[in-house]
């Protein structure tokens, strides 16, 4: 076995571990006191308040901060459409882009204020340095603050007794993106740009190889947009082939680095639930559920990967590890991550939404590339996408205490809250729409020849293409089976499937929190099912097994069990 | 409306200060702190530019080591990265990896008495993720190791003394698997040849 690889994983959970406790503590202050900072920032802080025309004091119900979000998201996506069009006219372009194409265009905007940050493009040789720095990259960060905002106010919502409001949107956002997201960006970023992640504004380098052809490198500043990219469980990289090419991730340390940022923020949330709500016992219990799948994930992903594909083991290669090579199917996988490093960020960024990859999904073992498949139709609540992780998460969480008060006939509590029909039907929609979604547009694809012609692979593979293209923007992941080209169908069904996958489950979850803010507290009693035990990590493990897991098993049976068949 | 003024002018400062404040703060700082990882990495030879430690460039020549195979268009284009996107089952990879197989025992045969293509490391064969992979695995280095020194005329304790030098272990000894530069390798066999 893989011990060495085996322990880099170890050590990734412990960081995590160590590295959210406090981070989430420092979130829960951030959202709960009137002053965050001393004078000079708060002063800073109160002149934000006063050009948004807000007044911080005054919170919002439910509706009103969904409302403000939407507004405020929809007109950001006119913006980025808008740079994308015309960035060939604009400056800070030094290698000469042209304006995107407008289906294109429509498709990336919306894919970046979603946080899918899914890609039909190659960043490095169709946008200009204005459109990924002044453009995605502000992005990266808004979406993300977005997702967190949303989340502090629907536990606010969960915290709270007899209150009509949740929070004022402004204040949250502007909290999450200077007293969490840009001071974490500084040091991740610093960080890698140590490691050897370029930072520059100079275009494209062009050398004379020992050779003697001429070789372009693409650079740009990569190393800013790359750190917000993963604490932001964004993903879109500046090159196409994501955090897999040298110069988004130079090394062994500079991946250790970049999987703990996709996951830092998500396990920091749990924690901030934890102390938000007084009740960190079942923070931790829904931290465990998470593990729990995380290393379900690895478990499989692993040994699949080293086992290596049947092409390989046929060939007569030799794919055995040894303390000369990292052995296994590294078809699209780079010699410094190896096996060990490429499963563990596989996993990590399908737990959460982030989309980015160090190594390509496509050429992973039938039973390798169903990991991420799955991961994503959970609808990325294991850590997940930053805030909508958590929030996805108490879609679950809801049902799962629903069907425990089922089976000892009482009505269900959850933290105190009476869970009735309302916010079972919240739960529901929020927990289902996206499984649906995807498998009616990746029906509808399959189904279309305008649909297939996106396909790259023949053949079952290709249907695994498509299920996962339309999974993943669904989920606003982002991460690809690169296979999957781009025609003005698959970039409107796309657009459709990641501003629907987006906004659908951030509303259920919105009503939820403010249907739980108007209830009173229950006291505990002895019949009260507990919510913070092994039984109960069980229990959310099984029901996110049966909802999800089961309505994407037909599908799983058409695409990689019946291509691990075929081997 | 109210709401529509305000996100407006929130996305006018936001803009300003993640999109141009933030990256340019970081620019600026990289070029001072950082100055040569900040522009690429780049390595210079006599005052040219010769490449990338951090990208690979198609070494054909026998007195060099190659890389691994590249699925970019052309062959290691460091300015459009691309995975090869061959599913497991695909029979253009099963094809691929045989041709890749039989062009190395054509040319490291006559160096290596009775190579098989089970001496062949996995890598040597398969595409990676960014179509630029500076680096190859120690066996890939040991299998190439006797050409090299061969069509130079290089005692192989001498190449093979270079090729642990060029060595990349672990990050702290610990992250990551380790591999070997093939562009520094190369650069320090030119010079250990011509002195």
């Amino acid at each position: 076995m893989n011990g060495q690889g085996i322990s880099q994983i170890v050590v990734y959970a412990l960081a995590l571990i160590a590295l959210g406790y406090p981070l989430g503590m420092w979130m829960a202050r951030i959202f709960t006191v009137p002053r965050v900072a001393g004078r000079f920032l708060d002063s800073i802080e109160r002149g934000f308040y006063r050009v948004v025309r807000t007044d911080p004091k005054r919170e919002q119900d439910w509706k009103g901060y969904g409302l403000t979000v939407l507004v405020f998201s929809v007109l950001f996506w006119c913006v980025l459409y808008a740079i994308q069009r015309l960035q060939g006219h604009l400056f800070l372009n030094p290698d000469h882009m042209k304006g995107v194409p407008s289906h294109l265009s429509l498709n990336t905007a919306a894919s970046f204020i979603t946080n899918t940050n899914w890609q039909f493009y190659g960043g490095e040789y169709t946008m200009s340095y204005l459109t990924q720095m002044a453009g995605l990259a502000v992005q990266n960060f808004v979406s993300a603050a977005v997702g967190i905002a949303v989340l502090a106010a629907v536990i606010r919502g969960i915290a709270r007794r007899s209150s009509s409001t949740i929070g004022n949107f402004w204040v949250d956002l502007y909290r999450t993106l200077v007293y969490l997201l840009l001071p974490l960006c500084l040091v991740v970023a610093t960080l890698l740009i140590w490691q050897g992640v370029p930072q520059t504004l100079h275009g494209h380098a062009t050398a004379t190889t020992l050779q003697g052809a001429t070789q372009t490198i693409a650079r740009g500043p990569v190393a800013s947009q790359i750190a917000m990219k993963q604490l932001g469980t964004n993903g879109g990289g500046f090159y196409n082939s994501n955090s897999g090419v040298p110069f988004e991730n130079p090394t062994g340390l500079s991946n250790f680095i970049e999987m703990l940022a996709i996951l830092l923020i998500p396990a920091a949330e749990v924690f901030m639930f934890g102390r938000m709500v007084f009740a960190r016992r079942h923070a931790l219990a829904v931290l465990a559920a998470m593990f729990v799948v995380f290393l379900i994930g690895v478990g499989v992903n692993l040994p699949a990967e080293q086992h290596g594909s049947a092409v390989l083991r046929n060939s007569g290669v030799n794919i055995t590890q040894s303390s000369q090579q990292s052995g296994g199917n590294m078809a699209d996988k780079e010699i410094r991550f190896g096996q060990a490093a490429t499963t563990n960020w596989t996993v990590a960024t399908s737990d959460a939404s982030n989309g980015s990859v160090n190594g390509g999904f496509d050429a992973m073992t039938p039973a390798g590339g169903a990991v991420p498949l799955v991961n994503l139709f959970l609808g990325e609540v294991i850590f997940g996408g930053v805030g909508s992780g958590l929030y996805g998460m108490f879609f679950y969480i809801v049902i799962a205490v629903f069907v425990a008060g089922l089976m000892v006939g009482r009505t269900p509590e959850w933290l105190g809250k009476k869970i009735e029909a309302r916010e079972i039907k919240y739960a529901a929609l929020g927990a289902l729409f996206c499984p649906t979604m995807v498998l009616t547009l990746a029906a509808l694809s399959i189904a279309t020849k305008a649909g297939m012609a996106s396909i790259f692979n023949s053949g079952v593979h290709g249907f695994t293409e498509t299920l996962y293209a339309y999974d993943s923007q669904s989920n606003n992941n982002g991460s690809a089976f690169a296979g999957f080209g781009l025609t003005n169908f698959s970039a409107d069904f796309g657009t459709v499937a990641m501003l629907v996958g987006r906004f659908v489950p951030m509303f259920a979850a919105l009503a939820l929190g403010g249907a739980l803010a108007k209830k009173k507290i229950v006291p505990a009693s002895a019949g009260t099912f507990r919510t913070d035990g092994p039984t109960f990590v069980v229990l959310l493990v099984g029901v996110i097994a049966l909802t999800a897991g089961l309505m994407i098993f037909p599908a799983l049976t058409l695409g990689p069990i019946v291509e691990g068949l075929m081997h | 409306m109210r709401n529509v003024v305000s996100a407006a002018v929130a996305i006018v400062v936001i803009t300003a200060v993640f999109g141009f404040g933030y990256p340019l703060l970081m620019t600026g700082f990289a070029q001072l702190a950082f100055s040569s990882q900040a522009n690429g990495s780049l390595i210079t030879e006599d005052g040219k530019v010769v490449g990338s430690k951090l990208a690979a460039q198609g070494f054909t020549s026998a007195k060099y080591f190659h890389e691994r195979p590249s699925a970019t268009s052309p062959a290691y284009n460091a300015g459009a990265t691309t995975f090869a996107n061959l599913g497991p089952t695909n029979q253009q990879l099963a094809k691929n990896v045989q041709a890749a197989a039989r062009a190395i025992l054509k040319l490291e045969g006559p160096y290596n008495p009775g190579l098989t293509i089970h001496d062949i490391p996995v890598d040597a064969v398969t595409t990676s993720a960014s179509g630029i992979d500076p680096e190859i695995s120690l066996a890939y280095a040991q299998l190439q190791s006797a050409r090299v020194a061969a069509v130079r005329r290089l005692p192989l304790a001498t190449v093979k003394q270079l090729i642990s030098k060029y060595t990349i272990g672990r990050s702290w000894g610990f992250f990551g698997e380790p591999g070997v530069n093939v562009l520094e390798l190369n650069l320090a066999l030119d010079k250990e040849s011509s002195s």
